[in-house]
């Protein structure tokens, strides 16, 4: 393929990394990553694969921005509100970086298309920001055998962990499936610091990058945890469960199908 | 008998379930918690069953929604 000057200048920072290189470079450049929602851990994560360089970036999200997404969804700004996510995040995708194909998908990942979506992208970030479609998608990645991270975030605390499906320990592994909707936290409950959004997503960008570069440790069998007022991360290391529903010795789980929405919203009625 | 809970070193006395531990640790919603012993998940149903030993090492890992945090 090779570098162009204005390629080898603008990625020069990754380049003279003795990990990456001009070849890294380029793999960076030919790699395909999906980010299933444009919000609090998507967007992060979409700004900093722009950057990288990575040559083609999948968005899906059926939203508009609006205003309470501003305090932490950092790849909208104000003047977006109102706009579909999928093209103000385009659009900042392309402003930081035009060597980078954007490809969006204005819809809610669904069981019946979601497959279609993963196939041909190489790694997956899971921004999603409700436990069907966090379910839905390990599900799906497991069916194309796409790796891809995960990861949640409420209140100070954030968690994430990289599954290799079929190899590494996955979701289902850990959590056989959603919780029953009078256990999820109540709306009052609920909140998040908006800078924690950034952390996670950042880090799930991170193993994104080193998973295309074929570079370091994946996050892979292990859980890190954060909590920001403690300032504290964990490992908690984690194995494939022989009874997980899916990827397990006998699994009930053979096709995809959408788990059940449990909404709880914020937002006073209109 | 001490048990490792999330990574701390926490002295017990008298017997414990999984489920009396959730409940002295003030998990208020043990149905948002999946529970690892020595390495292994453990069947939600054997939680009430299943007694632990001195030297045991418990995690309690947590559902986590996502980015708009209400969910």
């Amino acid at each position: 393929m090779g570098l162009t000057e204005e390629q080898i200048e603008r990625y020069s920072r990754h380049i003279i990394l003795e990990q990456i290189g001009g070849t890294g470079q380029e793999k960076l450049l030919s790699s395909k990553v999906l980010i299933v929602g444009a919000g609090g851990l998507g967007a992060p994560a979409a700004l900093y694969l722009a950057a990288a360089g990575v040559g083609t970036i999948g968005i899906i999200d059926a939203d508009k921005v609006d205003l309470t997404n501003l305090q932490r969804q950092v790849i909208h700004h104000t003047k977006d509100i109102g706009t579909d996510k999928v093209a103000s995040a385009a659009e900042k995708i392309k402003a930081i970086n035009p060597d980078v194909e954007v490809k969006t998908y204005k819809c809610w990942a669904k069981a019946d298309n979601i497959r279609d979506i993963i196939r041909g992208y190489d790694f997956v970030i899971d921004g999603t920001d409700n436990f069907p479609a966090k379910f839905l998608v390990n599900d799906a990645c497991y069916f194309e055998k796409t790796p891809f991270s995960h990861a949640g975030i409420l209140k100070f605390d954030g968690q994430l962990m990289t599954i290799l499906p079929g190899k590494t320990a996955c979701y289902r592994c850990i959590f056989n499936s959603p919780p029953p909707a009078g256990a999820v936290p109540s709306c009052s409950q609920a909140g998040v610091l908006g800078v924690l959004a950034g952390v996670i997503g950042s880090l799930q960008a991170t193993e994104a990058v080193k998973f295309l570069l074929g570079i370091g440790n994946l996050l892979t069998d292990t859980l890190l945890t954060y909590n920001a007022l403690k300032m504290e991360f964990r490992r908690i290391h984690l194995s494939r469960n022989p009874d997980c529903p899916i990827c397990g010795q006998n699994p009930q789980i053979t096709k995809l199908k959408d788990e059940q929405q449990i909404v709880c919203d914020l937002r006073k009625p209109k | 008998m001490k048990i490792f809970v999330n990574g701390k070193n926490t002295d017990f006395s008298g017997s414990f379930t999984v489920s009396e531990l959730l409940a002295e640790q003030n998990v208020k919603m043990p149905e948002m918690v999946s529970v690892e012993l020595n390495g292994q998940i453990l069947r939600r149903s054997e939680f009430e069953k299943t007694a632990l030993k001195d030297g045991d090492k418990v995690e309690f890992l947590y559902f986590m929604g996502g980015g708009n945090g209400i969910n």
